[in-house]
């Protein structure tokens, strides 16, 4: 949704400088190295989030795009909580809830929602869909009486296009489509302000994605949520987003309004990553090719995490980490060619 | 094996269905479908799933296993009737002339096999040479997909490689006996859009090179839209429309291929609600009488409900559709 009146709100969540390292070493003795004729003992550390700061403004859908690996999962996880980061904070308005304790996060779990990706594994399979939903319901309202709980179930059900029928089956007796409405209607139960959705229709038939992504809009456009929306279908992305993110290893490479990033992009790999999307009456042509493949974030080297692949790498790029810097229409780009003049920003 | 023309007609289907025998009775997955495909030619099988394009995708060459089996119809390919055939001759073809590619490329290689041993051993299977020939015609359809330093990389295996290198690995390993026709079920789905890319670039451009046959399934209508020539789209088993695939993208006929086209995001209208389909596919054990969309069909009369449209030309005679709206 594009609504220029959200743009100067202060935002709802925000991250400042976010790092989270997965430390994959394992025990002592796989971490123990022979060397050079020396016993070495190394650490394998993943960067999955290096550096990464954003906010979302209430009522917008900020989305993050990115191959499979580059960490925007990990992200939406570190958002919400589910992860704590390694340093860096997380801001829920103006309270940083990173460091809270379960107790004290309580509050904020109402508020703060999420959507996965696979319907199938969300969902648990020996509980009734009412169980589902009334959990976190009773969970957070608990001074809710039957009758009022029973009500808001139905409310929500209506809401997602459900019929209130589902509330006494299982899981297995629904589709994916339904599952993914079950998904979102038990986000929806506890009225947050903000959900993080990871990949939230790709697991669904493109009639059924459509309906999905219909009822995402309308619920965002009656309770005012703020979308965290994760995907790597970026036509989806277009469609729906305030904002857009892209992430490669770790890093935001470039953040800008949906609108300026499709009809410009100036980082050279969401260059590149959107001259690869398939588009509906094309021939294959003009595609951005670029050299190898995505490295693994496992001890990436210093510099741009781009610069193996990048056609414009000059020598800073493969010394220097580039910094998230905004340019004149508002949007941020981490690189050192655009930064210092020699990669042409016009299209 | 007759030599084929340039243009000649490299694989027909006619009328074929596919049942599948279960204990309530014959459930139909593949519902008398027909299409032809002319040498060096890229068609697209497009569907939700359940459509049944993966069914028939691999009951061309056969590979439907119990209890699922040819009820009727046949395929025939280079003029000679293969749906017929026995294990042995099906194996010839299987490997020489017909290809097949599937999705996900980590099930396709045998994961404790080197790619050297999978690849000669695809070779040896086929054409009576040494290990050191074959090895090096390896080498050099490893280069083919543009995989670098492939003498090094014969000897690693599968896990050893990028998601989008073993899916250049499988269509190596599909190249090997120089096929005429590769079936590609769902290549690039397991992958992201920037290997997605050069995936689709690799398939043209072999297909270019060899004059080879390509039926590309998927479910992706973008994808189609940019690498086949022709398209025919698939529901509950049947095929609802096709034709050429500019012509079939820029002015759909079928209920079912307005709705799916209308339901993908464009940029146009960024931020609106998209044009959804209501309802879903169903399921084959109750596909409802008469066209099978009318249900889910905004359009429906009373005549769908009853009966079932036949594909049936429309304007020009590539153009087919199966729609009692679109017929006198």
């Amino acid at each position: 949704m594009q609504n220029a009146e959200y743009t100067d709100q202060a935002p709802l969540v925000s991250v400042v400088h976010l790092h989270k390292i997965f430390d994959i070493s394992g025990g002592l003795l796989d971490q123990l190295s022979w060397q050079q004729g020396r016993l070495r003992r190394e650490k394998t550390l993943v960067k999955a989030i290096t550096n990464v700061s954003f906010g979302i403004r209430p009522g917008e859908t900020l989305s993050v795009v990115g191959e499979s690996g580059c960490g925007k999962s990990t992200l939406g996880r570190t958002v919400i909580g589910l992860h704590q980061p390694n340093s860096g904070q997380v801001y829920y308005g103006s309270t940083r809830i990173d460091t809270f304790s379960p107790k004290q996060m309580l509050p904020f779990r109402r508020r703060m929602q999420m959507v996965f990706q696979d319907p199938y594994a969300s969902l648990n399979p020996r509980k009734r869909v009412v169980k589902i939903l009334e959990e976190p319901l009773a969970f957070h309202f608990p001074r809710l009486s039957a009758a009022e709980r029973k009500d808001r179930l139905e409310e929500v059900m209506l809401q997602v296009g459900g019929d209130p029928q589902w509330l006494i089956r299982l899981p297995h007796e629904f589709s994916g489509g339904q599952r993914q409405r079950i998904s979102i209607a038990r986000a929806l139960i506890v009225d947050p302000d903000f959900i993080v959705a990871d990949e939230p229709i790709s697991a669904l038939d493109v009639s059924i994605q459509a309906q999905i992504l219909n009822l995402m809009l309308d619920a965002q456009e009656e309770r005012g949520l703020a979308y965290l929306f994760i995907a790597h279908d970026l036509s989806v992305v277009e469609h729906i987003s305030t904002r857009v993110a892209v992430m490669y290893l770790g890093t935001v490479c470039e953040l800008a309004e949906s609108g300026d990033l499709f009809a410009n992009p100036m980082h050279p790999y969401t260059k590149a990553l959107l001259s690869a999307i398939p588009r509906l009456g094309t021939k294959r042509e003009g595609h951005v090719k670029l050299r190898g493949e995505v490295p693994t974030p496992i001890n990436l080297p210093p510099g741009c995490v781009f610069h193996r692949r990048c056609r414009f790498a000059r020598d800073i790029c493969r010394l220097e980490f580039p910094e998230l810097m905004t340019m004149a229409d508002g949007r941020e780009v981490a690189c050192h060619g655009i930064r210092e003049g020699w990669i042409c920003t016009l299209h | 094996m007759s030599k084929p023309e340039s243009h000649s007609i490299l694989l027909e289907v006619q009328d074929l269905v596919i049942n599948f025998a279960l204990r309530g009775g014959d459930l139909t997955a593949l519902n008398g479908i027909s299409f032809s495909l002319n040498q060096g030619e890229r068609l697209g099988l497009v569907g939700e799933s359940g459509a049944g394009k993966s069914v028939a995708g691999f009951s061309i060459i056969n590979l439907i296993s119990k209890p699922g089996y040819i009820a009727k119809g046949k395929v025939l390919f280079q003029g000679r009737e293969i749906s017929a055939l026995s294990f042995e001759q099906l194996r010839r073809i299987r490997g020489n002339g017909i290809n097949m590619v599937f999705q996900d490329p980590m099930m396709t290689l045998n994961p404790v096999l080197t790619i050297g041993i999978q690849m000669v051993e695809t070779i040896k299977a086929h054409q009576e040479i040494s290990d050191q020939e074959a090895a090096a015609m390896a080498v050099d359809k490893l280069r083919q997909v543009h995989i670098p330093s492939p003498e090094k990389r014969l000897t690693q295996y599968p896990h050893e490689f990028s998601g989008g290198m073993r899916q250049r690995i499988i269509i190596a390993i599909a190249l090997l006996n120089n096929p005429q026709l590769i079936i590609a079920d769902e290549p690039t789905t397991a992958l992201d859009v920037t290997i997605q890319a050069e995936i689709m670039d690799l398939f043209l451009e072999l297909c270019s090179q060899q004059n080879m046959g390509l039926i590309l399934i998927t479910h992706d209508l973008a994808v189609v839209s940019e690498t086949t020539e022709k398209m025919a789209v698939m529901y509950a088993g049947r095929i609802v429309e096709q034709g050429p695939t500019d012509e079939v993208i820029a002015d759909p006929q079928h209920p079912y291929t307005q709705g799916l086209i209308a339901a993908l995001p464009q940029t146009e209208h960024r931020g609106t609600r998209l044009n959804q389909i209501p309802g879903t596919m169903p399921i084959l054990t109750s596909i409802p009488p008469g066209c099978s969309f009318h249900p889910r069909c905004t359009k429906a009369r009373d005549i769908c409900s009853v009966y079932t449209p036949e594909l049936a030309p429309i304007q020009a005679r590539e153009r087919l559709v199966a729609c009692h709206l679109l017929q006198p």
